[in-house]
């Protein structure tokens, strides 16, 4: 890391490959993905933490990346809702969302399935109150939540990966 | 041709595989080459002169291109209905948050602080906040009497049916507030050069709507505005008329500066400075007989329209219609008014009005229940409006409703009169309190009286070189499936599949006028001219020798295909016509308000926890009639949705006013419902037959916000034996009502001999 008017390098594997920023270490990790990277999945929705719209997986765990200090992940694995489909192949869980109407306006999607991703990889089996909870801090204002936890069912019927 | 297939069967969404992997482009995930970034310097006071603006020299404003009212090359406007709120304050402020001025800059970060380093000096003048205070006219600061607009329904002679009555039954019902709260906020980008003129892309619902606004705001012709609708992340009449403002101020710093400039909102920007829910007050006096039948009313209802007209009126207007709920009054006077006070402009939330009136509607039907001493299901029975039967506006029900089944189908799929028995006997504990609770009611589709005939929305058809067709419309995808359903009705009309129909990106340089996205109307009048311009395709290949009846999608694909190759462009257009036999006076309020209403009977299941006062909602039947139901994964997707957002209506989303402002413009102290806090939604569809819309459909997306909030405040008056006129009804509102007036008391009988 050296500095660069205040600039520092921060090394990251995002959706598997290396990836080399120079930012503000305070600058957030979403502005980093969304910006340099630009990867445009992950979205602001209330720049607080409350709606889970920028949600990824930093070393596995579901992180809003609007609350992240870039600095903070640096060396760490960083997955964004463009690392799920393989190629043109859905995840399963994305699959799911389309079959089961999970996402309506999309815009809480990215976040939706990381969570569900998350939840998924520690509960691969959750009962509804375990994905309504486990859902609770993603916001979503079309739905109403319920074809949400259908698709997280459909989901965990079939396995998390195809 | 095939059978009918793709209507009624949950294709996928047409976007869905670009919102589920990330490659859905919204306007926040778009940048151009050289592109400012724009933010807007906003009022402090609710009311005042601007006597004095000052820059702070530690700021390099030569940086910066600023924009005031000064700037602007046409009208200082934003063009709806009355061209009364400017895009930028000149002199005065008539609400908290008013736009004044705008700066852009290359780096988005400097903004913030070159917003705060503009001091503006204010003389204040008196201002108001409530209704109350409008009303009392202590201080004119609209018009000549704080009215935005008034309406009179007039039904039979009301004052004769008073002095015949058993009862009267009087009652005073409000609502609060309600932020739309689409996950994406705001935001638009525009460009601008001298031969193009402007361009605008933006989360929005009404493409030309913006190309109106912008046309008199920046003094161009109709072929240099151009209006492009990208991915938008929620609207919920949100990005109505507001993108309208956000559209004005990116272009006039675009005109000023030559180089493209983005807008987007942060949420506390987006919710301080933009529309919300009308708040309302409606009064209900009714008389009644003794075995329960409505002989007449008097129903007053007013809304706050905050400091500008814009679609107050209209908002009004649905409200006013939708004030008499599902019901047959002999007679009955409406009386409406929308007022001016000193807050950001309220404005489109789905339900429009209908919502506000209709919880009135069905918090008084409990109220005359109990004041009778028959139960909220009889009272309803005996008086739901039937065939043939007229509304309040004179409009004679044609359509083949039965409410009275509806009714009785919800009351079995709840196990309604077993559970109001067993939850009061059985569930009642120093801790907790169950209640069961019912609302019916009814949602118009479609612009209200004359309003389709004025928009005469125009839709078409593209036949392309590969044989396929593309549907233009300025119908906008915000998450409801207009792309979808529309897709479906083109190829069901043409026998294609439902692949071989694509939508067309809204862009008013390439799109015709088919109305905008609101008053649940893409699917009824949008989809059934749809169906018309796809039909016109079909009988120009017909007509050209090249398709004959019968035909299979491989002979249309080869047919539209080899009629492109020898015309080039092949496009079929359809323009709206009223039905015959349709009569509506937009002076005395009279005649069919509505093409076709749905219906629906929402049944809500509630504990009251008595040691937080908190409320949850357990179980929730929802059952309509919406005609036909195109898409069921959608369909019930709206009606859940809707519901959640009723649910957050009455239960958690409240708005903290101080002198106009909101003071809770964050997710962290505005609530909404989460996935943890709602009940599985039960949805329901009955299907009695309609002509109306496309292949028998009616309207959907605005209905299932009308019923939550009457039947889930219903169910906790049954708990606690208490009655709550008010919402958002918030744990301390019980907290305090509880306390003051203890519990198992009746409801209040105000007015009843």
């Amino acid at each position: 890391m050296t500095a660069d008017h205040g600039r520092c390098e921060v090394a990251m594997t995002v959706n598997g490959k290396a990836a080399k920023v120079c930012a503000h270490p305070m600058e957030r990790l979403l502005d980093v993905l969304r910006r340099d990277l630009g990867l445009t999945g992950a979205k602001e929705g209330c720049g607080e933490g409350e709606c889970g719209a920028c949600a990824v997986l930093i070393d596995g765990e579901l992180a809003n990346s609007c609350l992240i200090p870039v600095l903070q992940a640096n060396g760490a694995s960083v997955v964004t809702i463009e690392g799920l489909a393989r190629e043109d192949r859905l995840a399963t869980l994305q699959q799911a969302f389309v079959d089961c109407g999970g996402a309506q306006c999309g815009i809480c999607t990215p976040g939706m399935i990381m969570a569900a991703t998350c939840l998924l990889r520690k509960h691969p089996q959750p009962a509804l109150d375990a994905i309504r909870e486990g859902l609770s801090g993603n916001l979503c204002r079309c739905t109403g939540y319920a074809q949400i936890c259908e698709a997280v069912a459909e989901a965990s019927a079939h396995g998390e990966e195809r | 041709m095939q059978a009918e297939s793709i209507i009624g069967t949950s294709v996928p969404r047409k976007e869905g595989r670009d919102k589920v992997t990330g490659r859905a482009r919204y306007i926040d995930d778009i940048s151009l080459p050289g592109m400012l970034y724009g933010a807007t310097v906003r009022s402090s006071v609710p009311r005042g002169k601007i006597k004095n603006i000052t820059f702070d020299p530690g700021v390099p404003w030569n940086e910066f291109v600023v924009v005031s009212a000064k700037d602007i090359p046409g009208t200082n406007c934003i063009a709806l209905i009355s061209d009364d709120q400017p895009c930028l304050a000149d002199g005065l402020v008539n609400h908290p948050e008013e736009p004044i001025l705008l700066l852009a800059h290359p780096n988005p970060h400097i903004l913030p602080k070159a917003v705060a380093a503009i001091r503006i000096e204010y003389d204040p003048l008196p201002s108001l906040f409530t209704i109350e205070e409008s009303e009392s006219q202590a201080e004119v600061i609209w018009g000549t009497d704080n009215t935005f607009k008034r309406f009179l329904i007039e039904k039979g002679d009301v004052d004769q049916v008073w002095a015949a009555a058993d009862y009267i039954v009087e009652g005073e019902y409000t609502t609060g507030a309600q932020e739309q709260l689409y996950i994406e906020n705001n935001g638009v980008i525009a460009s601008f050069d001298r031969e193009r003129g402007v361009t605008l892309w933006g989360s929005l619902q009404c493409p030309y709507y913006v190309h109106k606004a912008l046309m008199k705001l920046c003094h161009l012709p109709e072929d240099k505005v151009r209006v492009v609708q990208m991915e938008t992340g929620g609207a919920f009449g949100g990005k109505e008329e507001y993108p309208s403002m956000i559209a004005g101020h990116a272009a006039l710093l675009a005109m000023k500066s030559g180089k493209p400039v983005k807008i987007v909102y942060d949420r506390m920007e987006d919710m301080a400075a933009t529309t919300k829910r009308h708040p309302s007050r409606t009064r209900h006096r009714t008389a009644v007989s003794r075995d329960g039948k409505i002989l007449g009313g008097e129903v007053e209802f007013v809304i706050d329209g905050g400091a500008y007209a814009t679609l107050s009126a209209v908002v009004l207007s649905r409200g006013t219609i939708h004030a008499a709920g599902p019901y047959f009054w002999p007679s009955i006077r409406v009386r409406a008014r929308a007022v001016a006070t000193n807050a950001p402009p309220h404005g489109a939330f789905r339900g429009f009005g209908a919502p506000q009136t209709l919880f009135a509607m069905e918090r008084h039907m409990d109220r005359i229940a109990a004041i009778l001493g028959i139960s909220p299901v009889e009272i309803r029975r005996r008086n739901f409006l039937k065939p043939g039967q007229t509304t309040a506006t004179g409009q004679t029900i044609r359509e083949p409703i039965d409410m009275g089944r509806l009714l009785e189908r919800a009351l079995s799929l709840a196990n309604y009169s077993e559970k109001k028995d067993s939850l009061r006997r059985d569930h009642q504990s120093a801790t907790r309190r169950q209640g069961i609770g019912i609302a019916t009611f009814l949602h118009g589709a479609g612009f209200t009286g004359s309003g389709e005939r004025y928009l005469a929305s125009v839709v078409g058809i593209e036949g392309c070189a590969d044989g396929r067709v593309r549907v233009l419309v300025s119908s906008t995808e915000f998450g409801q499936g207009t792309k979808t359903v529309l897709s479906q009705i083109a190829a069901e009309t043409l026998g294609l599949d439902y692949s071989d129909v694509e939508v067309a990106q809204p862009d008013t340089e390439t799109v015709p006028n088919s109305g905008p996205t609101v008053a649940s109307r893409t699917v009824m009048v949008v989809g059934k001219l749809v169906h018309s311009a796809a039909s016109g395709i079909r009988e120009t290949l017909i007509a050209a020798g090249l398709l004959s009846e019968g035909y299979s999608r491989d002979a249309f694909l080869k047919a539209c295909a080899a009629y492109v190759a020898a015309h080039g462009e092949f496009k079929s257009w359809a323009r709206y016509e009223a039905p015959p036999g349709i009569f509506w006076d937009d002076e005395k309020y009279r005649g069919e308000a509505y093409a076709a209403y749905a219906w629906a009977v929402y049944i809500a299941q509630v504990t009251v926890d008595l040691s937080t006062y908190s409320v949850s909602v357990d179980d929730f039947v929802a059952l309509q009639e919406v005609g036909r139901v195109l898409h069921p994964v959608l369909a019930r997707g709206q009606i859940v949705g809707g519901v959640a957002q009723g649910i957050g209506f009455a239960l958690y989303e409240k708005v903290v006013w101080q002198n106009g402002r909101m003071q809770n413009s964050q997710m962290t102290n505005y609530i909404m419902p989460t996935s943890a806090d709602l009940p599985v939604i039960r949805v329901y569809f009955e299907e009695l037959g309609n002509v109306h819309g496309a292949f028998g459909a009616k309207g959907i997306g605005e209905l299932p916000m009308d019923g939550p909030a009457p039947a889930v405040v219903n169910a906790i008056a049954d708990a606690l034996g208490t009655g709550f006129d008010s919402i958002p009804l918030l744990p301390e509102d019980i907290f305090s009502a509880v306390t003051a007036g203890g519990l198992d008391t009746p409801p209040a009988s105000q007015g009843a001999r």
